[in-house]
């Protein structure tokens, strides 16, 4: 199977803690905090948008791939806050990239998991030799409707892929596996400026149904079991689902460490698995394995299992890692981060 | 008229049932109650079904035809009872009147409710039509709001105490921990209940039922016939029914609701018993001050004295007079229009000896408090074994 090439991730610089929303909304900061399990998340600048976070990351990744982006064959961004609702992410991303004119590219959208679909896209095309080179990202600038609980994680940031063959790889995709049903467990209708979601029917029906049935459907399919795996990733929509589910499935809860970024970032939605696997990848060691579960709503999982090769630690130098952008931060008020994100009515 | 006698009960597990429907939950029920009675369908000659707000909720009315369409039921005739959260009750004392008449003979009582497939404002808009709409909801007053006032007169004239309101919610998750039709089958404790998120002040989330799906039903016949069906009748001594004022403004008191107060000494001079004599009672928490309220009202306890008697643990399983055995709508949950009827289901298993881990020793009486609205219908029935 087709591997990864390079990779990059990157988080906006501005935070917004869980107590200064808490605050404005007569809640107490420490149900949060314990509820949720989100000290703090990442907000866009007012100049940064999907497009531009997924550019950042993918300027990164180009150069850990050590490729010309006239190599690239396909670009494919998972978002669900593209910018336009017709006109194309992905075509700014491969201008701004220097990656045009020779390539396919087209935008998906699927909750919080079109990144990991872009990643199979692209598996798909290297391994049947339509391309030499594809770039999957996951990009979001989430929204969340003031007051309501996904205010706390919705966040924003970007990873990206450059998927080619196994043997120029520093980690291998060693199978996939995919789980789907029609759930309607979070939504946003056309020109709705924010989700709506069905409240804890986000959570068995959907979360951990389609996470289990993909998790386990890929152990099966491989015929592998847990003890194999270093490092283990669930999406994050909070940071409580990821650990809840890891019991349920037997993970013990230090396989998921490297890869929990919710409780510093929030939820980054089409980045959220993509950007723990950045950051299980900027610490593995050649011949560790990973195993990702992503999950998007509406619903669906897509499951990864990933052996680390001995390209990843010369690669890796060549570009910043994931904490250099979640250490690099700036907390902002209520009232600014609502102006960034255009809360105020009348903007 | 014609002795009652319950001879089937059967109810769905009680929660947020999102792999059921209204009409997999109403004939889920049916079908486990005419299980137990050993019945089967032709031997039945009539329904009663109540529900609150079907078609609110889920967009349907005309829930007897239903019932009698999906259970394989007619052409008998099934009639939808309303009552607001009574609803229930008023379905199985239109079951007792019919079969006591002689009109009919074996009658099959449910209750159902679909509530989660709407949000919580929505689902609260609609339960806010159980009070005056004039008067209350449309000034803003839901449910939870007229109950912290009376939890809040209640306190002021008795010392009722933010711990006794919550000790009645603690005792209700001991008893639902037991029950396997229940909601929350888990212990929650003094603190967390007392700590929990406020609702209407001194409300908190623990002290109120949550919104639930789910159904019961039992069957009913003539108590001379009932000893065909099963060894174990439960003759229903007394069904009396009240009304009082819609809008809790216009009542005399907050601290009690006259039509339960009403009801329930009826139904006690009627089957010539004294509260004393009850064993167990399922009453209507629909939130803690109504456990405290009823307990006064039913007379288990003077004025002033419910608060005290549930953090004292007299109303356990093991006190003096077990009230809500099965978890109450606290930790069962209140599907409302439900409620009633599974009410009836868990006095019947504790007369009958069938109610597992939860089981109250030597029951020989039960009863039944159902409340719609704030109070402005109550129904008591009353429970001996018939056998």
């Amino acid at each position: 199977m087709a591997g990864i090439v390079g990779y990059g991730a990157y988080v906006p610089k501005y935070r917004i803690k869980s107590e200064t929303i808490a605050e404005v909304w007569g809640e107490d900061p420490n149900r949060i905090q314990k509820g949720l399990g989100i000290m703090e998340k990442s907000v866009p600048a007012i100049d940064e948008d999907s497009a531009t976070l997924a550019v950042e990351s993918a300027r990164i990744a180009v150069k850990r791939a050590g490729i010309s982006p006239t190599e690239i064959g396909a670009v494919y961004v998972g978002s669900e806050s593209h910018p336009y609702a017709v006109k194309p992410t992905a075509t700014m991303v491969a201008q701004a990239l220097g990656a045009i004119p020779n390539l396919t590219a087209a935008d998906l959208e699927f909750a919080c998991k079109a990144g990991t679909a872009a990643m199979q896209m692209c598996m798909g095309m290297v391994d049947s030799g339509m391309i030499n080179y594809g770039l999957a990202i996951g990009a979001d600038t989430a929204q969340g409707r003031p007051g309501d609980a996904l205010e706390y994680s919705a966040a924003a940031g970007a990873a990206s892929y450059i998927i080619g063959k196994n043997d120029e790889s520093l980690a291998i995709f060693e199978d996939t596996f995919s789980y789907t049903t029609d759930t309607p467990d979070f939504w946003r209708r056309a020109k709705a400026d924010f989700p709506s979601h069905g409240g804890r029917f986000t959570g068995e029906p959907a979360y951990f149904k389609h996470v289990q049935g993909a998790f386990n459907g890929l152990m099966e399919k491989m015929g592998e079991k847990i003890e194999n795996y270093d490092y283990v990733i669930f999406h994050q929509p909070n940071a409580k689902f990821p650990y809840a589910v890891a019991k349920k499935l037997g993970v013990p809860k230090e396989k998921l460490t490297a890869g929990m970024l919710c409780p510093m970032i929030g939820n980054t939605y089409s980045g959220n698995a993509p950007l723990a696997l950045a950051n299980v990848l900027d610490e593995a060691k050649p011949g560790e394995r990973i195993f990702v579960t992503s999950f998007g709503s509406g619903a669906g999982s897509d499951a990864f299992s990933i052996k680390v090769t001995d390209k990843i630690e010369e690669k890796r130098k060549s570009g910043y890692l994931l904490s250099h952008f979640i250490e690099d931060k700036e907390y902002l008020s209520y009232a600014i981060y609502a102006k960034l994100r255009k809360k105020y009515k009348g903007m | 008229m014609r002795k009652v006698a319950i001879i089937g009960a059967g109810m769905t597990r009680f929660g947020e049932r999102w792999d059921k429907g209204f009409r997999d939950l109403v004939t889920e029920a049916g079908t486990q109650a005419i299980t137990d009675a050993k019945l089967s369908g032709e031997e039945i000659s009539a329904g009663y079904v109540g529900t609150m707000a079907s078609g609110s909720l889920v967009g349907q009315e005309h829930a007897g035809a239903l019932i009698a369409d999906y259970m394989g039921l007619d052409p008998i005739p099934i009639t939808r009872v309303e009552g607001a959260c009574a609803s229930g009750s008023l379905a199985l004392r239109q079951g007792v009147l019919a079969v006591a008449s002689g009109l009919h003979d074996i009658v099959v009582v449910g209750g159902v409710e679909k509530m989660t497939d709407l949000d919580t404002a929505a689902v609260s808009q609609i339960l806010g039509g159980a009070g005056d709409q004039e008067w209350e909801l449309f000034m803003g007053a839901t449910f939870p709001a007229l109950y912290a006032f009376m939890a809040r007169r209640h306190m002021h004239e008795y010392g009722t105490t933010e711990e006794m309101l919550a000790s009645v919610a603690v005792k209700n998750h001991q008893n639902g921990a037991k029950n396997k039709y229940a909601q929350f089958q888990r212990e929650i404790t003094m603190e967390q209940a007392l700590n929990a998120k406020m609702v209407a002040d001194p409300l908190k989330i623990l002290d109120c039922s949550p919104i639930t799906d789910g159904a019961a039903a039992v069957v009913l016949a003539p108590l001379d016939m009932a000893t065909s069906y099963t060894d174990k009748p439960i003759d229903i001594v007394a069904s009396e029914q009240a009304s009082g004022t819609l809008a809790l403004h216009d009542r005399e008191s907050l601290t009690s609701i006259d039509a339960a107060k009403i009801a329930s000494q009826r139904a006690y001079k009627k089957a010539g018993i004294a509260p004393q004599d009850v064993d167990v009672a399922e009453v209507h928490d629909c939130f803690t001050i109504a456990e405290v309220v009823a307990t006064e009202d039913l007379g288990f306890f003077a004025p002033g004295k419910g608060g005290p008697a549930a953090l004292e643990g007299k109303t356990k399983l093991d006190g003096e007079i077990a009230v809500n055995t099965s978890g109450g709508l606290k930790a069962t949950g209140h599907p409302v229009g439900a409620t009633g009827v599974k009410q009836v289901c868990e006095v019947t298993w504790q007369l009958r000896g069938d109610a597992g881990e939860r089981q109250v020793k030597n029951v020989e009486t039960g009863l039944t408090h159902n409340v719609g609205g704030s109070g402005a219908t109550a129904v008591i029935h009353l429970y001996k074994r018939g056998y």
